[in-house]
């Protein structure tokens, strides 16, 4: 099945709603409940980062069988340097955004650590893309 | 696995079917059909929300009847520390304690007490450096089920130690078989409960072999029987055993305060509590180590079953904290007397604290996909106003219903409205077609020549 937020930028109140979401209907699937955390885990920090960063994006799910595929696009600055992007603690957030507890830095590490493939791609000026599939493991006989 | 027992009952007959508790049950667990409440036995978690919500309480607990103490040779009462809070600041702890042995209780055991060795135990338990922080705190049963069927993947975050009601029960049962050398299934304890999910517990821990405590007495009930003992009771009076600290336990932060954790986050009011949960689970609060949460509005004292409003409890039970501290008897060492170190392990929780899918729409996942599709489908063809009319907390959980096959989409008043509208226009459109037989044409007498 297919899901899909639209992210609005600078938009706080919103955010979390595709998590909130994907949760719910992970519940409703019987997905095993440590895989749906890091699945919710993954889609909240993704659904964010637009909300930080960006100007305006949408966040896909596609739930299947065997996977969970979570897309996330925006229009935004893009991040002209991926491999700092993804260290731990590294964040470009405002003093303002850290002072509503986000832009720890931990985001994207968090996303790759709770992701079993993970991939991102940015281009400076114009949007990030970020691709996140989760396995689901193999269900014994019911 | 599915519980069998609730202690939260719908009295049909008082139910106007007005769907106000349904939009404040935490886990969606209550539907309007056919005009009256239905409770789902897989998702109560026996808060008591809803007891609370109905005005025409038609929501009730089911407690013990204290016909039941006949049961058994000897009987002990084990006071929860909130009953302390319902009877004014000057009450004497004392004097509540000697009224509950008026009422016909052999013994009396507070829970307080219990409360005092839960905190060693949960002490204890911390210093197991694989625990996963934040620790949660078991002792509001009301939250562990809420975990179990909404947030399975904390349920490793449990503390899992005896309650204060179960080590109080278990040390009662035990100090007065040695005393009296009565065998422990003849001696009966009770507790005096503030709300149905401390009932529930009981029972399940009953059915499942284990009987540390025998029944639950409302406080209710209780309540009224103590008031009109309590300015009367003469001496002698039991002998006070639990700490300041214990009798705490009652109210929210009681908890973090008798454990001495700096680094703890109190949370109390179901609603509050799944907020909380929600930032656990996203890993949020990885580096907070204790969780006190409870399902009532000011911890115990605001429980279902309790009497006062829970600020006024709270105040109450503030007093009697304050005035236990300048005791004079220095307090008893319960580890040494229970030999606790020695038998850590007897007071690991003895429930199996297991998920329960209630939420599930299929056993076979690939038809739970497909189910969760047509939801999505289903939603999005409602109005989105939440209003609740149709019987279902939200537009979403009728969709769930409608795929469930309990509920149809015109149970949604605005749904309803709209096909009344077709099918109003439609009426009209046949109204205007006469039958051809009656047809006059209305040319026919000007026209021809
Ligand atoms: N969608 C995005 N658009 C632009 N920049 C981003 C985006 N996502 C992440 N970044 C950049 O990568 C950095 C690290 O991201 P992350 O690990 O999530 O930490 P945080 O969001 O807490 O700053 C951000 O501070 C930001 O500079
Ligand atoms: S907070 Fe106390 S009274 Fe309320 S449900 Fe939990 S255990 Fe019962
Ligand atoms: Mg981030």
């Amino acid at each position: 099945m297919y899901l899909e937020y639209r992210v609005d930028g600078g938009d706080f109140q919103a955010s979390g709603q595709a998590a909130a979401g994907i949760k719910r209907t992970l519940r409703q699937i019987g997905i095993d409940a440590e895989v749906a955390r890091r699945a919710a885990i993954v889609t909240y920090e993704a659904e964010m980062n637009i909300a930080i960063h960006a100007y305006l994006g949408t966040i896909s799910i596609e739930i299947l069988p065997e996977r969970i595929i979570i897309q996330a696009d925006d229009e935004g600055p893009g991040i002209a340097d991926i491999p700092a992007a993804m260290q731990v603690g590294y964040s470009t957030a405002t003093e303002d955004i850290r002072e509503m507890g986000f832009g720890a830095g931990l985001g994207l590490p968090n996303m790759r650590r709770y992701s079993d493939e993970f991939e991102i791609e940015s281009q400076v000026g114009v949007g990030t893309s970020v691709r996140a599939v989760i396995i689901l493991p193999a269900k014994e006989g019911n | 696995m599915t519980q069998l027992f609730h202690s939260v009952l719908l009295i049909e007959e008082k139910c106007r079917g007005c769907t106000r508790c349904i939009r404040n049950c935490p886990t969606e667990a209550i539907r309007v059909r056919g005009g009256k409440a239905r409770i789902n036995v897989e998702r109560c978690i026996d808060c008591g929300e809803c007891i609370r919500t109905c005005d025409n309480h038609a929501k009730t607990a089911v407690t013990d009847p204290l016909s039941k103490l006949e049961e058994f040779d000897y009987t002990i009462a084990l006071p929860a520390p909130s009953l302390y809070a319902q009877f004014g600041k000057e009450t004497d702890r004392r004097k509540i304690l000697a009224s509950l042995i008026d009422m016909g209780f052999n013994d009396v055991f507070e829970v307080a007490y219990g409360a005092d060795i839960a905190t060693f135990l949960t002490l204890e338990y911390l210093k197991n450096p694989n625990c996963k922080f934040p620790a949660i705190s078991a002792a509001c049963p009301a939250v562990v089920r809420l975990i179990q069927v909404r947030f399975p993947s904390l349920i490793d975050h449990l503390i899992p130690v005896e309650s204060p009601m179960a080590c109080a029960g278990k040390l009662a049962k035990e100090k007065t078989s040695e005393r009296l050398g009565i065998p422990e299934d003849k001696i009966g304890t009770f507790f005096i409960t503030p709300c149905p999910a401390k009932v529930t517990w009981v029972r399940e821990a009953n059915s499942r072999g284990t009987f540390f405590v025998d029944g639950a007495i409302s406080m209710f009930d209780a309540y009224g029987e103590i008031m009109k003992r309590l300015l009367t009771i003469p001496p002698p009076y039991p002998q006070l055993k639990a700490s300041p600290d214990g009798v705490g336990w009652g109210r929210t932060g009681g908890e973090r305060i008798a454990s001495k954790i700096k680094n703890s986050l109190v949370v109390d009011g179901i609603h509050n509590v799944i907020n909380v949960l929600e930032e656990v689970e996203m890993g949020r609060l990885d580096d907070v180590e204790f969780l006190e949460a409870q399902a009532c509005v000011g911890g115990c004292i605001g429980g279902a079953l309790t009497v006062l409003n829970p600020f006024i409890g709270k105040m109450n039970l503030e007093s009697v904290v304050d005035k236990s501290k300048d005791r004079s008897e220095p307090p008893e060492d319960f580890v040494k007397e229970f030999r606790l170190k020695e038998r850590l392990d007897e007071f690991i929780m003895k429930l199996d604290i297991m998920a329960v899918p209630a939420f599930r729409l299929d056993q076979d996942v690939s038809r739970a996909i497909i189910k969760a599709e047509m939801i999505e489908k289903v939603v999005n063809e409602l109005p989105g106003l939440d209003c609740g009319s149709c019987g279902s907390p939200h537009c979403r959980a009728l969709a769930e219903d409608i795929v469930q096959g309990l509920a149809v989409d015109t149970d949604c008043i605005l749904k309803l409205r709209e096909e009344i509208e077709i099918l109003a226009e439609q009426l009209l459109e046949m109204a205007k077609k006469s039958p051809s037989a009656l047809k006059r044409d209305d040319n026919s007498g000007e026209s021809g020549e």
